[in-house]
């Protein structure tokens, strides 16, 4: 994945903001022949006189052309992200100046950053940990404040912590086993089964609770999927456009007029949601365009983390209404009911709304009850405060090694119920250590060792 | 007076023995130093062979065709199979043995090897040309030439022998120490330390009263170490040994011996192992415990010598006495020597190559106590291998590694020469990850063949492990092929309260029941019984284990796989670790020193992460 130690010569460039119009941006560029290029660019300072951690404002240049006023951020190495000379360079926020600098700089010798390439830097040159590193990735990757506190939770070691401990508790574990293989002789007080019964329980449970936080990782890190799902002319489009607060999808008076999927995003309380609206859902439809749509949107509501079932309370039934939950209930698929239109029949409405009990009752169109729903929304996808200290797991790469422990924990737990003796369990154990390893560090019989002869007194 | 050698061996105990034994059986010549040829193959601690992890590398050393094995047979006064309620893997033989037929037995094997000669001095220094050892000069002044040296220290490099307040330079009690080598290495480059080890009491026999101590018989049946026929004493005559406990009383006179003691006083420097601690080192960290274990072994066939396993010490002779003449069955004991401790010099033995030959100077090897090991059996394999590798080097041959997935052997050097040790390194099953794989009772399998083509292991070996081969493979066949039916064999079943058979089964899958062993259906099934009489026991034994284990070698075999992929990944000779700032200090400090040869060999160094062989990958481009 990473290029030749040639390229690690290279001086890199690239757009460190998002690209598109706004007030600033902010080009980054690394390597040795950062000064130098800069430097040649920026005609009214030496900068190779001046000091790391400096700004300098000033008009870069080329062949005497005006590029853009600018603020130079100057950092020498090794004090800066990546180790290396850095320079940032803040323009004004036009994608037009900012490729025109950029252009310019890669013409004097520099060449475009890869992707992730400044961060991978960093870690080669000792600024970061793999951890550390990883979490920057999610750090940069992060569009809400939940999610940036995750990332920089886990670049403070919160997950490490969590981590150490269940090192510790697997060591203890795994050294008692070997201490009735490698000291059986010895004159020493062997855990007896339901001790170690017990200190797997422990593990087990602790490794569970880290891999559903992942879950909420997730939604931290990319975001709950709402799908609106209802039948044509139940509002969807509206309702979409009361939680924007603002026009996106078509709205009309035809039932059908969705014809396609739209996503968009919404932040609720420093949480992602990514909702999506969907062509109603009828049962036959004759126009194929929309057949097409509507295939989509059940496809939708199965990928997404909730649904929201909107629902007409002037023209639904409760019988219909009881099959539609039932519904979700049987698929096992996290579902909202909201009634609307409650503002249009208040005398229906209110009738009905004794029987529906879990439904919250809106009008998209009056923005009636719009908070309520949102707030409902982040109680059916968090179940809990996001802002407990819990850790959260948010790297795909450390859920993997998660599961991959937690499965060969189950097997450990199933050969101490089967009574395996002790050097087979230790097979299995050896797995659980290899893949909480992959995460905290290898851990080896010297760990083990160490514990046993702390503990026991060995020899004859 | 002396011609030139292939192989000059310094030291004749377990290391320096198994090594001339090599070499000199692969046809070099091989001249053994030792400075004295009465204490030739010396037991300077207890009077025992094998143990858990020590009884495999005895039973590899053996299918390599080194003499441990059949020495330990021959001179044994008890024989147990120690973890028999465990998994095979963890089945270890240990043997009791008589101390001076153990040392005349490998003094006569030595005798009646060819291209083996002799020689009583000192080794002062070794003959170093052209970055090259050539050879030796001996404390009388001679000068001996050779292609390769092979050093065998023990403890004897400097050795300081420790009673309470009594400090006397040695190599083991009464005898002296030797100097010289250490000194000169040094100023060639190399690293050295101190380590420290120790011995408990010898009692005479005639003075304990074994009634008030418990009993510990040999086993019922003497398998012994040896792949070959050996001679090994009938069950009935084996000699017993005793277990007694020390009281809390005992702990009290023990320290009043304290404040004269050279482990607390400080006067002792090395580092001693941690897990066969001093008695004394015993009831300091663990106080609370209010006794200890004594085994009382007995030296020999004839003497009245016992050896007080347990009971080793540094305190004064006169708190030795008194503390053990507290021990139940003790209370008349006559001291025959004291217990000591022993503090000698050592080489980290991150300074060699995998075959033992050090880095700094060419056709200098290392073996034993001088690599920073204990244990005779842990000395006798690396005599083994560094005799091996002289022989090849001198024959300018690859050096054969042994890895860690093939004996404990390959698992030893691998961890001495990348990790290193501060503690003497005792092996334990823990450190073989392989340890399915790396059986008392499939040795022979792994290793003879691999020695037998190196012109070490007898053909009389090699045609051993070819028909016990052939004899599994047609004793599985003959499993797979036949089937049990309910009404043979479900009396038994309920007998040993295992679940009836409702149908007719393949024998292969019976096998598999936990608690059914093959012989138990060889004795309840008639056609069974026909159908293998003709096989060894030896033979049934193996063929049960692999169907009962399959499932667990398989996935040993599995990792072995995975872990090859790293090995493979080479990494050059001029690799510039200088140039990859973003390692550890550590691990940078690791490698420049180590230099490793694979990616795997770099990820098994102490202190290396994985971030840091990950940096590593990304550096070589992977």
């Amino acid at each position: 994945m990473l290029g030749k130690l040639s390229d690690w010569n290279e001086t890199i460039v690239a757009l460190a903001t998002p690209p598109g119009i706004g007030a600033i941006g902010v080009i980054r560029i690394s390597g040795k022949n950062t000064f130098n290029i800069i430097d040649e660019l920026f005609p009214s300072k030496n900068l190779h006189n001046q000091l790391s951690h400096t700004l300098h404002v000033g008009l870069l240049k080329y062949n005497n052309e005006v590029l853009d006023e600018v603020v130079l951020s100057l950092f020498k190495n090794p004090k800066s992200y990546t180790g290396e000379d850095v320079i940032e360079i803040s323009t004004h926020g036009s994608p037009f100046i900012q490729e025109k600098i950029i252009n310019t700089i890669i013409s004097k010798g520099a060449r475009l950053a890869k992707a992730g390439e400044f961060t991978q830097r960093a870690f080669l040159n000792g600024k970061l940990d793999l951890t550390q590193a990883e979490a920057v990735a999610d750090l940069i990757a992060s569009n809400t404040e939940a999610s940036r506190n995750t990332a920089i939770k886990n670049m403070r070691g919160k997950f490490s912590n969590q981590l150490k401990e269940l090192r510790d508790e697997l060591i203890k574990f795994s050294a008692l086993i070997e201490l009735e293989l490698d000291f059986s002789q010895e004159d020493v007080t062997f855990a007896d089964r339901k001790q170690l019964d017990n200190l797997i329980n422990v593990l087990i449970k602790n490794v569970n609770n880290l891999m559903q936080s992942f879950a909420l990782g997730n939604v931290i890190k990319n975001g709950v999927q709402v799908a609106i799902i209802g039948k044509p002319n139940a509002g969807k489009s509206t309702l979409l456009n009361a939680l924007l607060n603002e026009e996106r999808a078509i709205v009309s008076e035809i039932a059908g007029t969705t014809r396609d999927t739209i996503e968009e995003v919404l932040n609720i309380d420093g949480v992602l949601f990514r909702l999506i609206d969907t062509a109603g859902i009828r049962e036959h439809t004759t126009d194929i365009i929309e057949s097409i749509g509507v295939e989509r949107s059940i496809n939708k509501m199965n990928n997404a983390d909730v649904v929201v079932y909107l629902f007409d309370i002037n023209t639904i039934t409760e019988n219909e209404l009881i099959a539609i939950e039932q519904n979700f209930i049987k698929q096992n698929i996290q579902y909202l009911l909201v009634a609307n239109k409650i503002d249009e029949q208040i005398n229906v409405a209110s009738a009905k709304l004794n029987t529906i009990k879990n439904s919250i009752n809106i009008s998209a169109k009056s923005n009636l009850h719009i908070e309520e729903l949102k707030k409902e929304l982040i109680v059916a996808t968090i179940h809990g405060d996001l802002k407990t200290e819990d850790t959260v797991v948010t790297n795909a790469r450390h859920y993997e090694a998660l599961q991959k422990l937690s499965v060969s924990l189950q097997d450990v737990w199933n050969a101490l119920q089967q009574n395996v003796s002790g050097d087979l369990l230790a097979l299995d154990i050896r797995q659980c250590l290899h893949y909480l390893g992959l995460i905290t560090g290898e851990i080896t019989n010297e760990d083990q060792l160490g514990f046993i002869f702390s503990k026991f007194c060995i020899g004859k | 007076m002396f011609s030139k050698y292939d192989v000059i061996v310094v030291g004749a105990g377990h290391a320096g023995c198994e090594a001339a034994a090599a070499a000199a059986n692969m046809r070099s010549s091989v001249l053994l130093i030792t400075m004295n040829m009465q204490t030739i193959a010396q037991m300077s601690c207890n009077p025992a062979m094998g143990g858990i992890a020590k009884g495999q590398i005895v039973r590899e050393i053996d299918a390599m065709g080194g003499y441990s094995g059949i020495v330990s047979d021959k001179s044994m006064i008890q024989f147990r199979m120690l973890n028999l309620s465990k998994g095979p893997a963890m089945w270890s033989p240990r043997s009791q043995n008589d101390r001076m037929l153990f040392a005349t037995t490998w003094r006569d094997m030595l005798e009646a090897t060819p291209n083996v000669d002799f020689y009583q001095d000192m080794v002062r220094s070794i003959i170093i040309k052209n970055g090259k050892a050539a050879g030796v000069i001996t404390g009388l002044g001679h000068e001996i030439e050779s292609k390769t040296v092979v050093v065998t220290s023990g403890t004897f490099l400097n050795g300081i022998i420790h009673i309470g307040e009594k400090q006397l330079g040695g190599g083991r009690i009464s005898e002296k120490a030797a100097t010289g080598i250490t000194e000169q290495l040094v100023s060639l480059g190399f690293e050295s330390d101190r380590l420290k080890t120790g011995t408990p009491p010898r009692v005479d026999g005639r003075s304990l009263d074994y009634s008030k101590m418990e009993e510990q018989k040999g086993d019922e049946e003497v398998t012994g170490f040896s792949y070959l026929e050996t001679e090994k004493p009938k069950a009935s005559q084996q000699r017993s040994c005793f277990i007694t406990y020390t009281t809390p009383e005992v702990h009290e006179i023990l320290k009043t011996g304290f404040d004269r003691s050279p482990m607390f006083q400080g006067r002792i420097e090395g580092r001693g192992p941690r897990y066969c601690p001093s008695i004394e080192d015993k009831i300091n960290r663990f106080a609370d415990k209010d006794r200890h274990q004594l085994f009382v072994e007995p030296e020999g066939w004839n003497t009245v010598e016992i050896y007080v396993n347990g009971f080793s010490t540094s305190l004064p002779e006169d708190v030795q006495v008194k503390a053990l003449r507290t021990v139940a069955g003790f209370e008349n004991c006559k001291i025959f020597r004291p217990g000591y401790a022993i503090e000698y010099d050592y080489f980290p033995p991150t300074q060699l190559q995998s075959s033992l030959e050090t880095k700094l100077i060419k056709n200098l090897f290392f073996a034993g106590q001088i690599n920073g090991t204990t244990g005779y059996e842990e000395a006798a394999c690396q005599g083994l291998m560094a005799g091996i590798n002289a022989h090849l080097s001198v024959r300018n041959e690859e050096p054969l590694v042994l890895k860690r997935s093939e004996a404990y052997i390959g698992v030893l050097i691998d961890d001495l020469i990348n990790k290193g040790t501060d503690e003497p390194y005792r092996m334990f099953t823990s450190r073989a990850e392989f340890r399915t794989l790396l059986r008392q009772d499939n040795a022979d399998l792994r290793l003879t063949e691999m020695s037998y083509r190196l012109g070490l292991a007898s053909q009389e070996r090699m045609d051993k492990v070819i028909q016990k081969k052939e004899e599994v493979n047609k004793i599985k066949n003959i499993l797979n092929k036949t089937t049990i039916e309910p009404e043979e064999i479900n009396n038994y079943f309920s007998e040993i309260q295992s679940s009836p058979l409702t149908e007719k089964q393949k024998a292969t899958k019976v096998v598999l029941r936990p608690n059914v062993s093959l012989i138990s259906l060889i004795n309840n099934i008639y056609n069974l019984k026909i159908a293998l009489q003709s096989f060894s026991k030896e033979s049934i034994e193996q063929a049960e284990i692999q169907i009962k284990y399959e499932r667990y070698i398989e996935k040993e075999l599995d990792i072995v796989q995975k872990m090859k992929q790293l090995e493979e990944l080479t990494i050059p000779d001029t690799f510039n670790y200088d140039g990859v700032s973003a390692l550890s200090a550590e691990a940078l400090q690791k490698f420049k020193k180590i230099k490793p040869r694979t990616l795997g060999q770099a990820s098994r160094i102490s202190g290396v992460n994985p971030s840091d062989v990950q940096i590593l990958m990304v550096y070589m481009g992977r």
